[in-house]
């Protein structure tokens, strides 16, 4: 079967996934509910033959769910009971269609599937293994051509740990008297 | 075995056999991160993933005997200065910033690729620090405890006196 076939079965089970996460009462349930969209979006990247955000995305995937379990699963938590309004139900599946309908316009406009408007991965591709000595293409890009933006991603993790530091903390400072 | 928090005996026994394995994969991601898929963050998540394994199994007080969590804070900042210290021997040898100042080897080989392996040892080791770090301050810091409302108004008057 063509690559387009397994990604249309992956993507369709992924929102079946995301709706069930949604809509199951019981946190646990939706946490794995959850971990199928993130493992469907690893199968696909396998499926578009880049093995490496694949190998990324699984193995985060298993350290996220890993954390939302043991975070957010404890004992005596019970799940919020949501009652649907009408008028809220309206309003959110009116702004959803007009979202929708202006999407089938705007992804008409987007480059065909594989043919990309940028040139510059062309010559990555032809020159990129002389240029860094790297044979993995992947990580000559992040690590050389690109390093500036794996410097941004440092940062953005130092960041987060700083946060989940500062918010989660139960010692505080002491007062100056 | 006296140990009483964490897992059954079973999960301890088998996780003296798994972790090791783990951690010794993300090393094997990390270093051939230029040759095969994989690199830096990917072997970072997996070392973490080590981290996390253990601590599942063995409860966070047998992690905390033989691990300072400071040294993980000391081992993730020291990472991202290191990064940039590369950076900056790249604007001392080759005229800019993260420059491949290295020579580049022979290709498909382990000693290739000038600065992106050293680049991809900083990585990992910063992101799998970060990432264990986020679980454990996210899993063992209990900020919500069950009567929060009533905790809230107890102390909240003296965080905010001055």
């Amino acid at each position: 079967m063509p690559v387009d076939t397994w990604l249309h079965f992956i993507l369709g089970f992924m929102i079946i996934g995301a709706i069930a996460a949604l809509e199951i009462k019981d946190i646990l349930s939706s946490i794995i509910a959850i971990g199928i969209v993130g493992l469907g979006l690893s199968l696909a990247f396998l499926y578009l033959q880049a093995p490496d955000l694949a190998l990324v995305q699984f193995v985060f995937e298993i350290l996220c769910v890993i954390i939302l379990i043991r975070a957010f699963t404890r004992r005596g938590q019970h799940p919020i009971g949501l009652k649907r309004d009408v008028p809220e139900t309206v309003i959110a599946i009116t702004i959803l269609s007009v979202i929708f309908v202006l999407s089938i316009f705007a992804f008409k406009e987007l480059p065909s599937f594989g043919k990309p408007i940028v040139r510059v991965a062309e010559r990555y591709l032809a020159k990129g293994a002389q240029e860094t000595g790297s044979a993995n293409l992947v990580t000559s890009i992040i690590l050389d051509y690109r390093a500036y933006d794996t410097l941004g991603e440092v940062t953005v993790l130092f960041t987060s740990i700083l946060g989940a530091f500062t918010v989660l903390r139960t010692i505080g400072r002491k007062h100056r008297k | 075995m006296t140990e009483t928090k964490g897992m059954s005996i079973i999960v301890k026994t088998i996780t003296r056999f798994t972790v090791w394995l783990i951690f010794l994969y993300g090393l094997y991601i990390i270093i051939h991160g230029h040759l095969t898929p994989g690199g830096g963050f990917a072997g970072g998540v997996i070392i973490s993933l080590s981290f996390v394994h253990f601590t599942l199994a063995y409860g966070r007080e047998f992690f905390l005997k033989r691990h300072k969590i400071s040294t993980l804070h000391n081992i993730e900042a020291g990472a991202g200065l290191a990064f940039i210290i590369i950076g900056m021997l790249g604007i001392a040898w080759a005229g800019s910033f993260l420059a491949n100042f290295i020579d580049r080897g022979t290709l498909f080989t382990l000693k290739s690729a000038g600065t992106i392996p050293l680049l991809n040892i900083v990585i990992g080791a910063k992101a799998g620090m970060a990432l264990y770090l986020v679980f454990y301050y996210l899993t063992t810091h209990r900020s919500f405890p069950q009567n929060y409302n009533e905790h809230e108004v107890k102390n909240e008057p003296q965080n905010y006196t001055k």
